[in-house]
């Protein structure tokens, strides 16, 4: 029925669109099925006429053009949704990789086929990010009180009790009291935990199993522990020297280029160790080569506050001054001096994505900042100030104080009263770090160490490229290799880690300049619009002068234009936020 | 008969007579022959002998035939006696004469008897053209020029052939990838319905089948109809053809009906017709204006905004004014010429109207009707009142020309009291005139009920507004004067205008600045209760600059207090500082560093190592303070960041010489004026990052490391650095891609079957698809279809 009368449709519109070729064996056969369909369809028209009564018009007319639009599979039934599922635009702004590049107008060519294919592969890695981010299915939760209930008073044991087995053999005390307080370092992937004792005692833990790989005492202060890119090794810096260790306790190397180190920090992928001293030298180590890569002597006095930004690999230092200096080992000078505190800094934390930044000081205040733009953000006031900071992966942002170890959430985006949640641990607390990947957060104190469940502290989805859990000595050593195939040079570091992807502007220019004074012209300068001659006298030096001002201050009138249509823009939307509250004085105003 | 036929013949003759003349004197000159020959020479001689006798018959010649082909037989090829072309001059038996040898043989020469023949006449005219022509035939071209043409032509050839390569070439230097060798067939399964689909008899029975189903064009199982028939029934029936056909000339013919009508409108020349027709859309347009603004306001509004773009334009350009060409000359003519002088008014009021500023009709307009009528001020310039008694202005402005204008007024009341822009031809247009009469004869009438209305209000003496009307009015009434005066002082009258303007401009600040004070006193007494609303919208309408100077004065008092708190609140956060700190420029106050106010945090567990100390917290704070008494933090960081600021600062460069140009040694500094002209100062540098951010030092040092590993020089294509970050501002490797991005992102550009011959294109390869193309799309159903059908299918091919 469809059918005909389209075909007599076409044929009322001479010459407007051809008729699809057919064979005319098709005919037949076609009119039988057609008539069978025909009374289904007309019984299907009844039901929907009933339901749709007139009342939406547009609703049927949509249909029908979806319809008409979709293709017909082999078995001749239409495909419910035709093309591929819709991303959702938060996905996909979550994958998108800076600003869009703007096209100007006249544009073509080689350079328009590049810029429009490069467009073209950009969206297609976005949309595939964004679809293949289905994939991620874990889910972070977050502890949940009743009504009257705050999450902070709950008790460590309570919660152990009421999650599973091995959710609640996370939650343990060691009890090392001899050796003093405790620092400690979990791997990147979050299997493996290393202590070290102030008094020297240095042991690492295979800490889900609870298997200890070493334990030994190196007979000297402990200053810092740190696990190297694997568990394979990791850095101890002692009272004299820095010194390195092989997973079983075999002492690899001790560096004495670097001495009197107090914090150390691991930069995972430029395979360097930083280091802070009482000295005031901040140091860095390239453990794949063996090589100091830089020695900046900071001139601040005694570092012992530090912090790593993993984001763009810049170490934060503290000063008792109140100041946050930012370095990167290609510069000499701090490349940012910031006045955090009126007191001393006694803690920092970086968050994973390098935006913000929590301090705490003697002047007993916590502090948040946009690392990005370096505003404070947040500043709160601890009656006891925060010794020992620390940021979960998630965001969570634990404090410190005394023998009381508080977890806050959301600290940087909104403002607390309280925090999420209050462990008191036996002694003072000296180190802390959130597990990786896990709901775990582990601190060491005076009388040994504390792994405390902290839910909603761990990312839940880890890239098994990158740290993964659970990946066997094969998959380890075949990772190795890679990263140090990967591996970032130090020179790449800076405050921008984009910087890589932009053009060295002052080198180009002087290049351009070069070139300019060479040619003796500017290859790049727009040519000037010459008009066409053209004849019987439209070329009279009026018409001319008239078609070059057709074209005068393109540039110019394009912002223009463009400024004038974002403030219509703003003041169409002023209008119609307006309309809502008018009152009868509105009129009088201008 | 024919001219060629004669021409023959002549030839023919002629050729007939050498020849006999040739043998005479070959039969003198070669005598030493063989014997052979001597049979020919037989022959030759009976041919002469033949020949002698006057009209040889045919027989003889066939004779003669015949004993050639005799001859010829023999096997001996007959030696053909060599020509001689010299004969000419030897002509004459008795004596050589070389008499014309060097003379060139003419045409007439040779066809001077046709003259004589009457017949010919077509030929002898073209003879006759061909005698008068001159040229001769050119020389054949040079070895060279030839070969040059030949090449031109070869290179064209060529350059057609190779440029239908240019498409295959630039398509393959564009394709993401390439696939050698070409014209494989895609591995890998095909999806169902391009199998289907593109289903084709391949086997030879199938084809079979096919070819004759198609031969014959018959339908498999009942042969009622063939399928052209069928085809052809299906396609149209004839009455609805023909109602389509009716459709579509009834259509065309309105078409062009319109067509001629607009374009015989267009080349009327009259002024007065346009005028006619401009006004009749003008009011027309403002009837649906009006129609718009009761029924959609937005639209409405748009239309507004259109007009008071035009109003722009119009005040931008010089469209209307007295500096183009055509102006100038009218004014030169408008001294003795009242036509030209009309004629530029007309476009001055021309522009005038256009310039006008538009009432925005506000909302309330139609609630308080005649309140809101006093202050607009168009409504005014429509109302044209007669002189006030009571008003000065008007009576001194009246006096120099009492009689003209109130005759104006009394004859042509309405003329004045409308728009001027019809005004000056009303001479001309008396019809129109009747037309509008009718209306502004309803417009007096409503306005002297308006009048009545506000009668009480208006004519309470001293008020401001009342006086604003009045101006207006007499505006209005200027406006008249100057219309209706067509006869000869009409610069008297400009200038009168203009000097009324003055008067009026300088009314109108006074008025205002009255009523700023009486705004500003406040004194609501005096004024009836709707004054100080009109007096506020005056106040924002007609706003100048000194009288913003004079407001800020008050407002600033006014809001005094406001803002003071304001600053009060402000100082608690760092936010605020930038606004201070532009007075004072380089200083940073310390209180202001480091204010954020902060959020106090409590916890119900106090940890046990403070616990003790709490007791004596005031004790501790004492010790804090005490320990940090020395080092005031803050302000040596603002130290540390001027002394930055100063060394980042350039440094000015002193190249002031001792002693010239005055007198130098102990003690004597050279002058001032010396100094300032041989410093040489730099430009300022850039802003520093941190200038913003009072508490944060940033390092202006450029990172010279990382620039080994940037990109300095751009790419072929790209032409600035923006263009070329774009582009590879996304990563393609794997660590930010899923695999299939991967893939696709670094595809090779090039793919090789191993092993396979890579043949180089042929013409073929690409014609192919081309062909393919073109034959695909010739279905089968085409030779089902209605004659008539076909060439429109071919067309929109």
């Amino acid at each position: 029925m469809a059918a005909n009368e389209d075909t007599e449709l076409k044929l009322a519109h001479v010459g407007k669109k051809k008729i699809a070729p057919k064979r005319y064996w098709d005919s037949t056969e076609k009119r039988a099925t057609e008539d069978a369909e025909e009374g289904q369809k007309q019984e299907e028209h009844g039901e929907q006429k009933k339901n749709i009564k007139g009342e939406m018009p547009y609703l049927k007319r949509k249909k029908r053009k979806t319809e008409a639009g979709r293709k017909k599979g082999i078995s001749g039934k239409m495909d419910p949704f035709p093309g591929p599922a819709p991303v959702s635009e938060d996905k996909l702004k979550k994958f998108k990789r800076g600003e869009k590049g703007k096209m100007p107008q006249g544009t073509r060519g080689r350079l328009k086929d590049s810029l429009s294919g490069a467009e073209v592969a950009s969206n297609l890695a976005q949309n595939q990010a964004a679809r293949y981010d289905l994939l991620l299915p874990e889910d972070a939760g977050f502890l949940e009180g009743d009504e009257d209930e705050d999450t902070c008073t709950f008790l460590q044991e309570d919660i152990a009790d009421a999650v599973d087995i091995t959710s609640g053999a996370k939650y343990f005390n060691l009890t090392l009291s001899q050796f003093g307080p405790y620092r400690v370092d979990y791997t990147r992937n979050g299997r493996h935990l290393l202590l070290g004792g102030r008094r020297g005692h240095v042991a690492c833990i295979d800490w889900q199993s609870k298997q200890l790989k070493c334990e030994m005492n190196v007979m000297e202060t402990v200053n810092d522990v740190k696990w190297l890119h694997s568990e394979a090794m990791y850095a101890v810096a002692q009272k004299k020297w820095l010194y390195i260790y092989d997973s079983s306790g075999i002492e690899l190397h001790c560096i004495r280029k670097f001495n009197d180190v107090l914090r150390l920090q691991f930069l995972p992928y430029h395979f360097l160790l930083a280091t802070a001293s009482t000295t005031g030298f901040l140091q860095y180590l390239d453990v794949s080569v063996g090589k100091e890569v830089a020695a900046i002597c900071t001139k601040a006095g005694r570092l012992d506050v530090m912090a790593l930004n993993p984001q763009n690999a810049i170490i934060h230092l503290g000063h008792p001054t109140g100041t946050v200096t930012l370095w990167s080992p290609n510069q000499r000078e701090p490349l940012v001096k910031m006045l955090c505190h009126k007191g001393g800094v006694r803690s920092i934390a970086v968050d994973k994505t390098g935006t913000y930044m929590v301090t705490s000081g003697l002047d007993r205040k916590l502090k948040v900042f946009d690392v990005r733009t370096f505003q404070p953000l947040k500043s709160y006031f601890l009656p006891a100030g925060a010794s020992c900071l620390a940021l979960s992966q998630r965001g969570l942002l634990c404090a410190s104080t005394g023998d009381i170890v508080q977890v806050y959430k959301d600290v940087c985006s909104t403002p607390v009263k309280k925090p999420y949640m209050t462990h008191r641990v036996r002694g003072s607390v000296c180190g802390a770090q959130f597990c990786p990947f896990e709901d775990v957060l582990g601190v060491g104190h005076a009388e040994g160490f504390t792994s405390m469940l902290v839910p909603g502290a761990g990312e839940p989805n880890f890239d098994g490229l990158d740290a993964n859990p659970y990946r066997s000595v094969k998959q380890r050593q075949e990772w190795e290799v890679k990263a140090l195939l990967e591996k970032v040079q130090p020179e790449l570091i800076g405050l921008d880690p984009g910087q890589l992807g932009l053009v060295d502007r002052a080198t180009w220019e002087q290049r351009h300049q070069d070139k300019v004074q060479a040619l003796g012209f500017d290859p790049l300068a727009k040519a000037k619009f010459t008009p066409k001659f053209r004849t019987k006298g439209r070329s009279s030096s009026g018409k001319v002068q008239k078609r070059k001002k057709q074209v005068a201050h393109e540039d110019q009138r394009d912002q223009i234009r463009e400024t004038v249509e974002q403030l219509q823009k703003e003041t169409q939307k002023k209008i119609n936020t307006d309309q809502g509250q008018r009152s009868a004085l509105d009129r009088f105003r201008k | 008969m024919s001219l060629s036929e004669c021409n023959v013949h002549l030839k023919a003759a002629s050729c007939f007579c050498m020849w006999v003349k040739f043998s005479k004197s070959l039969t003198v000159a070669e005598t030493v022959e063989d014997e052979d020959e001597k049979e020919s020479f037989k022959a030759d001689d009976t041919v002469i002998s033949a020949s002698e006798d006057e009209g040889g018959s045919d027989d003889e010649r066939k004779h003669r035939k015949l004993l050639d082909a005799i001859s010829s037989l023999g096997g001996k090829k007959r030696r053909k006696l060599a020509e001689r072309s010299e004969a000419s001059a030897q002509i004459s038996e008795f004596s050589v004469s070389a008499e014309g040898a060097g003379e060139k043989i003419t045409l007439s020469d040779l066809i001077g008897t046709i003259e004589k023949t009457s017949v010919i006449s077509k030929t002898k005219k073209q003879l006759k053209n061909l005698k008068n022509r001159h040229d001769t035939l050119e020389l054949p071209l040079s070895r060279q020029q030839t070969e040059k043409i030949q090449r031109e032509v070869a290179y064209g050839k060529t350059s057609k052939e190779v440029s239908s390569w240019q498409g295959v070439v630039v398509r393959n230097q564009k394709a993401e990838q390439l696939v050698f060798p070409l014209n494989q067939e895609p591995s890998g399964p095909k999806p169902v319905e391009q199998m289907v689909t593109g289903w084709k008899a391949q086997t030879p029975l199938e084809q079979e089948i096919f070819n004759l189903l198609h031969m014959n064009k018959q339908p498999l199982h009942d042969p009622v109809l063939t399928p052209t028939e069928e085809a052809s029934l299906k396609a149209m029936s004839l009455e609805e053809a023909k109602i389509r056909r009716a459709e579509l000339q009834k259509v065309r013919a309105l078409q062009s009906y319109y067509e001629a009508k607009a374009k015989r409108e267009k080349k009327i020349k009259s002024k007065k017709y346009h005028k006619v027709l401009n006004k009749a859309k003008r009011k027309e347009f403002l009837k649906q204006f009006e129609e718009m603004r009761k029924t959609d306001p937005a639209a409405a509004l748009e239309q507004l905004q259109k007009m008071e773009l035009g109003r722009m334009q119009e005040r931008m350009s010089l469209k209307h004014q007295n500096s183009g060409k055509w102006a100038k000359s009218r004014a030169i003519m408008a001294k003795y010429d009242n036509e030209a002088r009309k004629a530029m008014q007309q476009q001055l009021e021309v522009n005038k109207e256009l310039t006008q500023k538009l009432a925005v009709p506000s909302d309330s307009e139609d609630e308080e009707g005649p309140e809101e009528e006093a202050p607009a001020l168009p409504d005014f310039v429509n109302e044209a009142e007669p002189a006030d008694a009571t008003n000065p202005w008007m009576m001194g402005k009246l006096t120099v020309e009492a009689p003209e204008p109130g005759e104006g007024s009394d004859t042509e009341p309405p003329a004045g009291g409308f728009q001027e822009q019809e005004n000056p031809e009303d001479g001309a247009e008396e019809e129109e005139v009747t037309e509008e009469e009718a209306l502004l004869r309803q417009f007096e009438e409503r306005r002297k009920l308006r009048q009545t209305q506000n009668g009480g209000q208006d004519v309470v003496p001293g008020e401001k507004e009342g006086e604003v009307a009045e101006i207006v009015n007499e505006g209005d009434a200027v406006g008249v004067v100057e219309i209706s005066d067509n006869d000869d002082d009409d610069e008297e009258v400009e200038d009168e205008v203009s000097e009324f303007n003055s008067l009026f401009q300088k009314l109108a600040e006074k008025e205002q600045v009255a009523v700023i004070e009486e705004a500003t006193t406040n004194n609501a007494g005096a004024e009836s209760c709707e004054e100080p609303a009109l007096l506020e919208e005056g106040l924002t309408r007609l706003r100048s600059l000194e009288d913003m100077d004079l407001l800020s004065q008050d407002v600033s008092i006014e809001t005094g207090e406001p803002a003071v708190q304001s600053s009060v609140t402000a100082a608690s956060e760092e936010t605020a500082i930038p606004q201070l700190k532009k007075k004072k420029k380089n200083m940073i106050d310390c209180n202001e560093v480091l204010t954020k106010e902060a959020k106090v945090i409590k916890i119900h567990i106090a940890p046990t190592a403070i616990e003790e100390e709490e007791e004596n917290e005031e004790e501790q704070k004492m010790i804090i303070k005490e320990a940090f008494a020395g080092d005031d933090v803050i302000s040596d960081f603002l130290k540390d960041k001027k002394k930055l600021e100063a060394a980042g600062k350039p440094k000015v460069v002193d190249l002031t010489l001792p002693g010239w140009g005055e007198w130098g040694g102990l003690g004597l500094k050279p002058s001032r004026k010396k100094r300032r002209r041989f410093c040489v100062k730099a430009d300022p540098p850039p802003p520093r990052r941190d200038q913003n951010l009072p508490s944060v030092i940033i390092s202006e040092k450029r990172n010279s490391s990382i620039a080994m590993h940037q990109v300095s020089q751009l790419p072929f294509p790209f032409e600035s650095p923006e263009q070329f970050e774009s582009c590879i501002r996304t990563p393609i490797g794997n660590t930010w891609n899923t695999q299939r991005t991967v893939q696709k992102l670094t595809a090779p550009k090039v793919i090789t079957q191993m092993g396979a011959i890579i043949e180089p294109i042929t013409k073929e390869d690409f014609m192919k698809g081309k062909t393919l193309a073109t034959t695909r799309k010739q279905p089968d159903i085409i030779d089902f279809l209605p004659r008539w059908f076909k060439p429109e299918m071919e067309m929109n091919k």
